[in-house]
Order: structure tokens, then C-alpha cells, then sequence
């Protein structure tokens, strides 16, 4: 991978000291180019959530490098100053549940990113038109979240992860609560977007019904990743 | 940046009306409960302003005649007339009682006017808004509006009555009670006469009594008996100066040649706002610091339960790059929002309820005024609570597992 998207090389993250730490990534290796779209898949308590959470920089890393783009962010300690500047500008978040502000309407909870970021609020809110027209929810850009259906919800949650056009999108299981039909439209959309915009796109899921359409997968156990390629239901 | 604490509020206006409501009649309440004090200030003011008097003078030692009772001799106000400065005196008697018309039962502060002009001779009512002033040495009474008795009504005060010929207004004590104005011999008698039984007991110890019963001084039992039944004593005499006079120089030439106490206006307003009802005030005083801690408990519950609500919200906009102050802000304006709310129904409660209070409310802009900041502070100071959940809540929380 050369220039952007996300590299984690020998990520560990360790809970607690002495005899009561618990090592929940032990060694994690991934490599996600611009426009890829990943699968991050696991049990329960293979350490899915927690390097999710240190890929967000929501939680500091034990040791190990991140590079995103062509920043090292990570290298045994931050080396960024500002964490929420960087989840604000650099990833974008698609949460199981569209986790939509229920207090504003469509447009403005896509359009509140570039608004925290110091964008005017009618440019901001012309950015996220243009996303919300992309992904077919335009019609309903001046509806309450709770007028949307589930599918809605989600397409609206991804223009939010995408408006400030991070280089990585971190996706924690966004088919979770959908039927088939909608869960392969938004894995659909998830790659349309990150070929459009050239974003790295993490999914972390155990949905059987979307693994096989990765390409590339990532498979985590007792907080070691594995990387595996191939085509289609050969992850399965 | 759009406002979230605006955009919240619209979106469960409901709540936050209702629970305005509610904070705005504690808010209404707290307003009128100063505004109760401050009537009780302006009624003594009015008190003051009404007797049209210069001096007051009572008897030697007291707080007379509205704080303490004060007995003075009724002839003593002519001596005090030839002394330099003195431009008018005149004696008054007060007493707070309850006058009957009918079958209603009013509690009133009668007083006894000297007869004379209206605008010279102190203690007239100033003013009247239907009928006339007394004119006649008897039987007649000016009443204020409050009583609610009527032009014509017939009063009746110990044994005698009275006609009302005239009706006043804003005319009351300084506990607030309605004015009715009678002749002063009246009002003299009224305040010493006894019932049938007692002056009869009266009389017949008198005369059981050797000393008043000489069988050679035939005379002295019946001057005896006639001294106990009048009364000769008014409760002070009210004193308007010449120009050029200083009230404090009159006041200890009087004092010091009479052998009375003398206030002037300044002091009697000291005694009435510092004595009389300071008790009272403190009273309202203790009332407002409970109302004001109730509303800061019911505010910083409320925030604190609306921000509860909203921790998975928050934890989204903490992810996604929110920073606190956004967050602390948007809780501060949502308890700044409910004050504002709570004030403006408070405001108009207590100004559309006040003048059904049976005590008079006066509300005053000042209050209002210095009322607001109290309410924005609390609420400010209330949100501090949620604020602090909600900056303590980690980002994390949105991301599951």
C-alpha cells in the first residue's frame, strides 16, 4: 500500500498490571488500502471491540505502530496531540445501531462533523447533500431520524462516517440489525462509497451473510490477527 | 455551528414546557413572596406619607404610636403649636380593630382625626375617590376602598355608628389593614369605652371606695366617676413644620421643653422598616433561600435527567470529535433555557395572581430584574451536576462490545 489508508503493525494492547493483566490484542498486523473494504471477523471476546476501539483512538494502544495515510499516528505513544481532532477528521465511525442525534434532522446530523470542524453550516450542509444524494436518502434529508426506516437510518449514518472524507471508515457490525436484503445493499453502498472516495473501510462482523463478499479478511482469536484472502465463500 | 441545545429543546418541547411550568410557579411563588415584603415596606411608606406629618410625637421612651402604644395628654399639641417652627399639630389616635357592617366583620385600623382642612390638618385622608371628607364631629367615617364597605354603608364601632360619607384609597397600616377614619372624640372614646357591665362594676367600687365617697363632699364621687369615663389621652400628635426648618431641630426643641419623644420622618421609617416588620422580613427572607434551593434541586434534577437520556448521544458526539465545551454547553443552555421559560411563566403568574393576594404585593422591576440573574445562576450552578456525568462519559461507550 503506498500513500494513504490505514497499516497496524504489531498492535498490543494490555488491560490491567501484574498478575490480574489480560492481554486483548497480542499482535495485530493489518493493511487496508484506499477504496479496500475489510472484514475484521472474530468470536465473542477475540478482541474485535477493543481494536476497534484503539483504531478510533478512543483507547491508548499498550505498543505497537499506526500509520494512516502517511502519518504515523501511533508509535508506542500518540503522536497526535489532538485525538478528537483526529476521529473528527481522519475516521469515520458506522455503529451497529445508525446511532442518529435524535434531537436533529438527517441533513444536520451528517452535516454536524464539518460543522465541528469549523465548516460554515450551509456549506456543511451542502456536503452532506451531496453524500446523502449518493447514497439515495436525499428525499428524506429534512426528516426526524425517528421517520426513517432502519435501512434509512443506516445509509444516513454512513454519509455521516463518510462527510468529512476520512481516510478509514471503521464499521462496527452495520448489518447487525438488518435482513439480508438490506445488510448486502449497505455492504453494497459501503464499497461503492469506498471506491468513490477512496476510503480504507474496516467492517468488523460476524454476519455469515456478508463475509463472503470481502475479498480480504482479517480473522482475530485470543487478540492475534490472521490475514486471509480470497474469493467469496471461502471465508466461510 | 447549529445550536444543539436549541434543536434539542424543539425536539422535546413538551417536556421542557411543562417542566418550565412547573418550575415557573415556584419561580411565581418566590416572586411574590418579595413582592409581600416589598408591599409591606410600601405600606409603611404609605403609612408615613399619608399623615402628612412632619414630626411624629409620642409618648417620652416609646416607639410610638404604630410600633408601641404611646398615650399623650390631647391638650398637649396646643403648647406644642407656640414653639418656633411649628406650623401645624394635631392629635391622632390609631387603634386596629374589627369594625362591623351587618353581618361582615372587616379588620381595620380606625383613626381618629382632629377636625380641620384637608391638606393642613396632618392625618386627613390625602385624597378620596367617592363621597367627602368628615365633616361633622360625630358619627361619621371615610373608609378606604379595601373595607369594601360603600358610600352610605352604616359601621358600627363599639356601641355607636357610623355613616360612611367618603371613600379613600391606598390608605392602610402598616400590617396592611384597610383605614377607616372617624372623628377623633369618637375614636377616643372608642379606644377606652367600656362595656354596660364594667362601667357599672366601675362605678360601684368607686362608691364602695371611702375615699371618693366623703358623706361631706358630695361633688367629689360624681367628678371621680366623670373622670373615669372620658378619655383625654390621643396617641400622638402629628406635626407639619414652617419652611425653613430643620425637622431635627424642632424635633429636640419639643423634646427637650415637653418632656416627649419626637421622631422625624426618616427615624419613624427606620422604626417601621427595621422594627416593626423585620421579623416578618426575615421570615420572607428564610422562605426565598428555601424556594431557591428547592427550584436549584428541581432544575439540576431535571437536566440531570434529560442528560441521562441522552449518554449514548453524548458518547456518539464525544466519538465522532464533539469537544466537552460543545457538550457542557449545550447541557448549561438546555438549564438556562428551562430558567428562562420558568421565569417568564413566574413573572406572569405572580403578576396576574398578586392582586388577589388579601395582603398588598408590590412588584417591583428591580426584583425582576435581580430575580432573573438568581434564576439563571441557579440554573446555572444546577447544570454543573449533569455536565460533569456527561463530560465523564467515555466515547467508547458508543462503540459496542
Amino acid at each position: 500500500m503506498q500513500g494513504k489508508g490505514i497499516r497496524i503493525e504489531n498492535l498490543k494492547k494490555r488491560y490491567g498490571t501484574g498478575n490480574t493483566a489480560v492481554d486483548a490484542l497480542k499482535e495485530v498486523n493489518m493493511e487496508v488500502a484506499p477504496g479496500e473494504v475489510v472484514g475484521l471477523i472474530g468470536p465473542s471476546g477475540s478482541g474485535k471491540s477493543t481494536l476497534l476501539k484503539c483504531l478510533g483512538a478512543v483507547i491508548d494502544p499498550t505498543e505497537g505502530r499506526m500509520i494512516l495515510g502517511d502519518d504515523v499516528i501511533y508509535d508506542n505513544g500518540w503522536n497526535v496531540r489532538d485525538l478528537r481532532a483526529l476521529r473528527r477528521d481522519k475516521i469515520g465511525f458506522v455503529f451497529q445501531a445508525p446511532y442518529l442525534i435524535p434531537f436533529l434532522d438527517v441533513i444536520d446530523n451528517v452535516a454536524l462533523l464539518p460543522m465541528l470542524a469549523g465548516v460554515s453550516n450551509e456549506e456543511a450542509r451542502k456536503k452532506a447533500m451531496v453524500l446523502l444524494e449518493a447514497l439515495d436518502v436525499h428525499h428524506r434529508a429534512f426528516a426526524m431520524p425517528s421517520q426513517l426506516s432502519g435501512g434509512e437510518q443506516q445509509r444516513v449514518a454512513i454519509a455521516r462516517g463518510l462527510v468529512n472524507r476520512p481516510p478509514v471508515i471503521l464499521a462496527d457490525e452495520p448489518t447487525a440489525p438488518l435482513d439480508s436484503e438490506r445488510a448486502m445493499a449497505v455492504i453494497r453502498i459501503l464499497n461503492e462509497m469506498a471506491n468513490k472516495y477512496e476510503t480504507a473501510i474496516i467492517v468488523v462482523t460476524h454476519d455469515e451473510k456478508i463475509i463472503p463478499t470481502f475479498k480480504r479478511i482479517y480473522r482475530i482469536r485470543d487478540g492475534i490477527t490472521q490475514e486471509e484472502v480470497g474469493e467469496g465463500r471461502n471465508f466461510v | 455551528m447549529i445550536s444543539l441545545a436549541g434543536r434539542d429543546i424543539l425536539h422535546t418541547w413538551g417536556k421542557f414546557v411543562f417542566t418550565g411550568v412547573g418550575l415557573g410557579l415556584l419561580i411565581g411563588v418566590t416572586l411574590v413572596m418579595a413582592g409581600v415584603y416589598r408591599g409591606m415596606v410600601d405600606d409603611a411608606k404609605v403609612l408615613l406619607d399619608n399623615s402628612g406629618a412632619d414630626l411624629w410625637v409620642v409618648q417620652k421612651d416609646t416607639l410610638g404610636p404604630y410600633a408601641e402604644s404611646s398615650s399623650i395628654n390631647d391638650d398637649l399639641y396646643r403648647s406644642i403649636l407656640s414653639l418656633p417652627g411649628v406650623h401645624h399639630a394635631a392629635n391622632i389616635t390609631y387603634l386596629t380593630m374589627q369594625v362591623h357592617k351587618d353581618e361582615q366583620d372587616v379588620r381595620t385600623m380606625v383613626v381618629g382625626v382632629t377636625p380641620g382642612n384637608l391638606g393642613v390638618t396632618p392625618g386627613w385622608p390625602t385624597y378620596l375617590v367617592a363621597g367627602r371628607q368628615l365633616t361633622r364631629g360625630h358619627y361619621e367615617a371615610v373608609a378606604d376602598i379595601a373595607t369594601g364597605f360603600k358610600l352610605g354603608d352604616v359601621l358600627k364601632i363599639r356601641r355607636n355608628h357610623y355613616t360612611v360619607v367618603g371613600l379613600t384609597k391606598r390608605m392602610v397600616s402598616s400590617s396592611g389593614d384597610p383605614m377607616v377614619f372617624i372623628p377623633l372624640k369618637d375614636a377616643q372614646e372608642a379606644q377606652f369605652l367600656k362595656d354596660n357591665d364594667a362601667i357599672w362594676q366601675g362605678r360601684y367600687r368607686t362608691e364602695a371606695n371611702p375615699a371618693f365617697n366623703r358623706p361631706n363632699v358630695p361633688d367629689l364621687l360624681d367628678a371621680v366617676i366623670a373622670s373615669q369615663s372620658t378619655n383625654s389621652y390621643v396617641n400622638a400628635v402629628l406635626v407639619t413644620l414652617k419652611e425653613g426648618y430643620s425637622a431635627a431641630d424642632v424635633a429636640q426643641s419639643i423634646q427637650r421643653w415637653k418632656r416627649l419623644t419626637v421622631y422625624t420622618r426618616a427615624q419613624m421609617e427606620g422604626i417601621l422598616v427595621g422594627k416593626l416588620i423585620a421579623t416578618s422580613a426575615k421570615q420572607i427572607g428564610m422562605f426565598l433561600v428555601i424556594l431557591a434551593i428547592v427550584s436549584a434541586a428541581i432544575v439540576a434534577f431535571i437536566i440531570y435527567t434529560l442528560t441521562m437520556d441522552k449518554i449514548r448521544e453524548i458518547a456518539v458526539l464525544k466519538l465522532i470529535g464533539t469537544r466537552n465545551r460543545t457538550i457542557a454547553s449545550m447541557i448549561m443552555q438546555q438549564a438556562v433555557a428551562l430558567g428562562v421559560i420558568g421565569f417568564v411563566v413566574g413573572k406572569i403568574t405572580a403578576t396576574f395572581s398578586a392582586p388577589f393576594f388579601p395582603k398588598y404585593v408590590l412588584l417591583v422591576p428591580q426584583d425582576t430584574i435581580v430575580g432573573f440573574i438568581c434564576v439563571i445562576l441557579i440554573c446555572i450552578i444546577a447544570s454543573l451536576v449533569a455536565i460533569r456525568m456527561a463530560i465523564k462519559v467515555d466515547p467508547a461507550e458508543a462503540i459496542g462490545g
